[in-house]
């Protein structure tokens, strides 16, 4: 580094001394000069990291307090139905934390509640990328690195939820026992692994506590950190608008404004979630008490982000439980892993398949508006209700007993919307958004109906309508629509199988489409209603 | 008028309009379904007689002249008074509708009458009484091994803290909130509906008073960690913060996205 004038104030000096040994202005000119464009949507992956970052504050202080022990003892401490009954160190380090610590209970509400928004505001957040495009080349393994984030927010989670060692948390392990025994040849082996021997045993807290506070932390804080960098690295995206093109990126610099905007977001985060945990119960540890394996409580329900699973088994069929040649096949429970292999695999992939269907290998940096691209917001739409189907399975008792409905016909109705839901879904929105499109197209070309009728001296009827501002006009027009693209002879002038396999999804998933308004079309638009109108702005329409 | 008129179209009338609605319908829905408290019993030999009419003009219709049961509702010999002080006393009895379990809704006789329904059927044949206000102080029972009890015997219907739950076909398990302890003491000995009956040998008395200790305890003490949001579990906290949380995270990114006017 060049310095051709000395600093003489004594912050100059001490900005000199640092960056002559650290170089941190490398780092501030590109973070600082990051630019985020403003839109409610781009700071829903924020949330996420605000909820993970009060999480691990909250998690810390738990630290000191929580013996992931299960030695057992008999409960001597205020909670009066407990008193005297036999419970394990970790249960009873959980009800001192939730009773004896000064600021436990709050601490331990804010703890889990931060999780569950932790793992909602990462759904939100990588849904927004998925019905944008954002995930499409030069981004496609930030969007790997996302689909692992969830998967290690949900293991977090999980091995949270199992650490107090009350009943519900114990019922939770007995799934996750019975899952792995439930795999072929190896599933006893794992099971007796894990539990350092027969389920319960006395390892599993202290073994799930090195996994919850070291392992899957660190890497979570691994990945956010390789997120994070993707995310400066290849710049914000942006929505379709009038100057934003793929080569610049219009917003604000992170300093000053935006950082003191995040900084308050933060703040805000924290604020809503001291809000929560100071006035709603979450995980009331105290009236479940100790974990048994004999009693499993009604309403028995694992943490949201894991419902989807736990709904799945919920309403797998029985029958799917058979033996060979005396062996037993416990396709009734190991599907589970199938279909969580199956869906996180699926989200893998997605960015890569994409490309692959539509040929496409450029970079993409404008979003796509979700009714642009009916077929992957159809697909993304059909995914969402095969998700949700399956969770809401995971509350069937509850949706039965309240809305006075049998049990028995809530387990129907879940197995046959898990065949037909997603395939329903993905037909009615991919409809809604063709008719959206061709909404727009109407728009962009006729203009915005402004509900004034006015009537010809001849008599007919009709309506005004107001041609659109350009940066309105802009948003409708601008786009790209993925078109039907035939198999090709590759480079020997072959077509191939996977070529023709491909032709064929790209003819199902792109035949019906809705073609963006050229210019041709806009000018002729104009010029008829110019001609018809005899000039002037206000244009008249059918 | 003219403040009224200049509002309407505020993008906020749509939400104070509903929230108006709520709040009315909420209140006088609550204002409707107030109770009344009725007088205490007194229980004697002569009540049998009158407890006979009732029977004949209530109950005979489904349960037989005589209590001896048709093809429409059980024979009632032998159930005992406590049954009926349970049925009817909870309002499940006289039916409302058929369906797979007789739900409770505001009782059809008052305490007097109740306690003369249940002493003709208790004279019918040997059967349970209605349990000593000994056998239900809550005050003398142990809600600690109350709660083991409960947890082993009660949990895996009614939710650990009796929030209740789904059984199969409809039939399901009450939420125990709001029950008294002479209430919960008759279900257990007797087993109304789907419940199973956890008679003296199973459960004893003392037994039984610990259960509505516990029950009383946690039903009734306010949750040390806030709202209870019904004590449903992992399901109301998923509901609560996609809807609560997320709403006002959501409202908060489009306040700071958005641009001063």
């Amino acid at each position: 580094m060049s310095t051709t004038t000395q600093p003489t104030t004594t912050v100059g000096k001490a900005a000199t001394f640092v960056e002559s040994r650290v170089g941190a202005s490398v780092l501030v000119r590109e973070f600082g000069r990051k630019i985020f464009p403003a839109h409610w949507s781009f700071m829903l992956g924020e949330v996420a990291l605000y909820s993970f970052v009060i999480v691990v504050l909250s998690g810390t202080f738990l630290t000191f307090f929580f013996h992931p022990a299960m030695g057992e003892l008999h409960y001597e401490g205020p909670w009066v139905p407990l008193r005297g009954v036999e419970i394990s160190e970790a249960y009873n380090s959980t009800l001192a934390i939730s009773f004896e610590v000064r600021g436990g209970l709050f601490i331990r509400q804010m703890h889990h509640w931060g999780a569950l928004l932790f793992v909602a505001a990462l759904s939100i957040h990588m849904l927004r990328v998925f019905f944008t495009g954002a995930f499409r080349r030069p981004r496609e393994l930030n969007w790997v690195v996302g689909v692992l984030l969830v998967m290690m927010g949900m293991a977090a989670g999980f091995t949270g939820y199992s650490l107090p060692d009350d009943l519900l948390s114990g019922n939770g392990l007995r799934i996750i026992d019975g899952i792995l025994k439930s795999l072929p040849l190896v599933g006893t082996y794992i099971s007796f692994f894990l539990f350092g021997g027969e389920f319960p045993g006395i390892d599993i807290v202290s073994r799930l506590y090195t996994l919850h506070i070291m392992i899957v932390p660190a890497l979570l804080i691994a990945l956010i950190g390789v997120h994070l960098v993707f995310v400066v690295v290849h710049k914000h995206t942006q929505y379709p608008g009038a100057g934003n093109t793929e080569k610049n990126v219009v917003g604000e610099p992170v300093m000053p404004t935006f950082a003191a905007k995040g900084g308050g977001f933060f703040f805000l985060i924290f604020g809503l979630l001291s809000f929560i945990s100071a006035l709603f119960t979450i995980n009331p540890i105290w009236n479940y008490g100790p974990y048994d394996p004999s009693p499993v409580s009604a309403g028995t329900q694992p943490d949201w982000y894991i419902g989807w699973a736990d709904g799945f088994l919920r309403i797998v069929p029985g029958w799917l439980e058979f033996y060979i040649a005396g062996w037993p096949i416990s396709l009734n429970i190991n599907s589970a892993v199938i279909i969580m292999g199956g869906v996180f695999g699926a989200m893998f992939i997605y960015p890569f398949f994409e490309s692959w269907l539509l040929k496409d290998k450029r970079e993409h940096h404008i979003l796509d508006r979700p009714r642009n691209n009916p077929t992957r917001t159809a697909i993304g739409v059909a995914g969402i209700v095969f998700y949700c189907n399956m969770w809401a399975a995971a509350s069937g008792d509850i949706v039965a007993v309240f809305f006075q409905m049998s049990l028995n016909d809530m387990i129907y109705i879940f197995r046959a919307l898990f065949f037909l839901g997603p395939i329903l879904a993905y037909f009615i929105t991919k409809r809604m958004c063709l008719g959206l499109q061709r909404k727009d197209r109407e728009i962009a070309l006729h203009g915005r109906e402004t509900a004034q009728i006015i009537r010809l001296p001849h008599g007919e009827f009709l309506e005004r309508h107001e041609a659109l501002p350009p940066h309105k006009l802009w948003k409708l027009t601008a786009f790209e629509s993925p078109i039907y693209t035939p198999a090709e002879p590759n480079a020997e002038g072959k077509i191939t199988g996977l070529e023709k396999f491909r032709a064929r999804l790209s003819r199902f998933f792109f035949e019906d489409r809705v073609a963006p308004v050229s210019k041709h079309e806009l000018e002729a638009s104009h010029h008829e209603h110019d001609s018809a109108e005899g000039g002037g702005h206000k244009e008249i329409g059918y | 008028m003219k403040l009224l008129a200049d509002r309407r179209r505020h993008p906020m009338a749509l939400v104070v309009l509903l929230l108006v609605g709520l709040l009315l319908t909420g209140g006088a829905y609550a204002l409707f379904t107030q109770t009344s408290s009725a007088k205490a019993d007194t229980a004697s030999a002569s009540d049998i007689e009158s407890g006979k009419k009732l029977f004949a003009a209530n109950c005979a219709t489904c349960h037989g002249l005589s209590g001896e049961g048709s093809k429409t509702g059980p024979g009632l010999i032998g159930v005992g008074a406590s049954a009926v002080d349970f049925q009817v006393g909870t309002g499940r009895m006289p039916l409302q509708a058929n369906g797979p379990q007789a739900r409770v809704k505001e009782p059809q006789f008052n305490d007097e009458q109740t306690a003369q329904l249940a002493a003709y059927v208790g004279s019918l044949g040997p059967g349970p009484a209605i349990p000593a206000e000994e056998n239900l102080d809550a005050s003398k029972g142990d809600p600690a091994a109350g709660g083991g009890l409960f947890r082993t015997n009660c949990a895996m219907c009614h939710n650990v803290v009796g929030a209740g739950g789904a059984l199969t076909r409809g039939k399901y398990a009450p939420n125990l909130s709001g029950v008294s302890g002479k209430h919960l003491y008759e279900a257990m000995q007797t087993g109304p509906q789907n419940m199973p009956i956890f008679n003296d040998a199973n459960l004893t008395p003392d037994d039984k008073r610990d259960v509505i200790a516990y029950v009383n305890e946690v039903t009734q003490t306010t949750s040390p960690g806030g709202f209870k949001l019904g004590s449903l579990g992992p399901v109301a906290e998923g509901l609560f913060i996609w809807f609560f949380g997320l709403g006002a995270v959501i409202a908060m990114t489009v306040w700071l996205s958005s641009r001063a006017k």
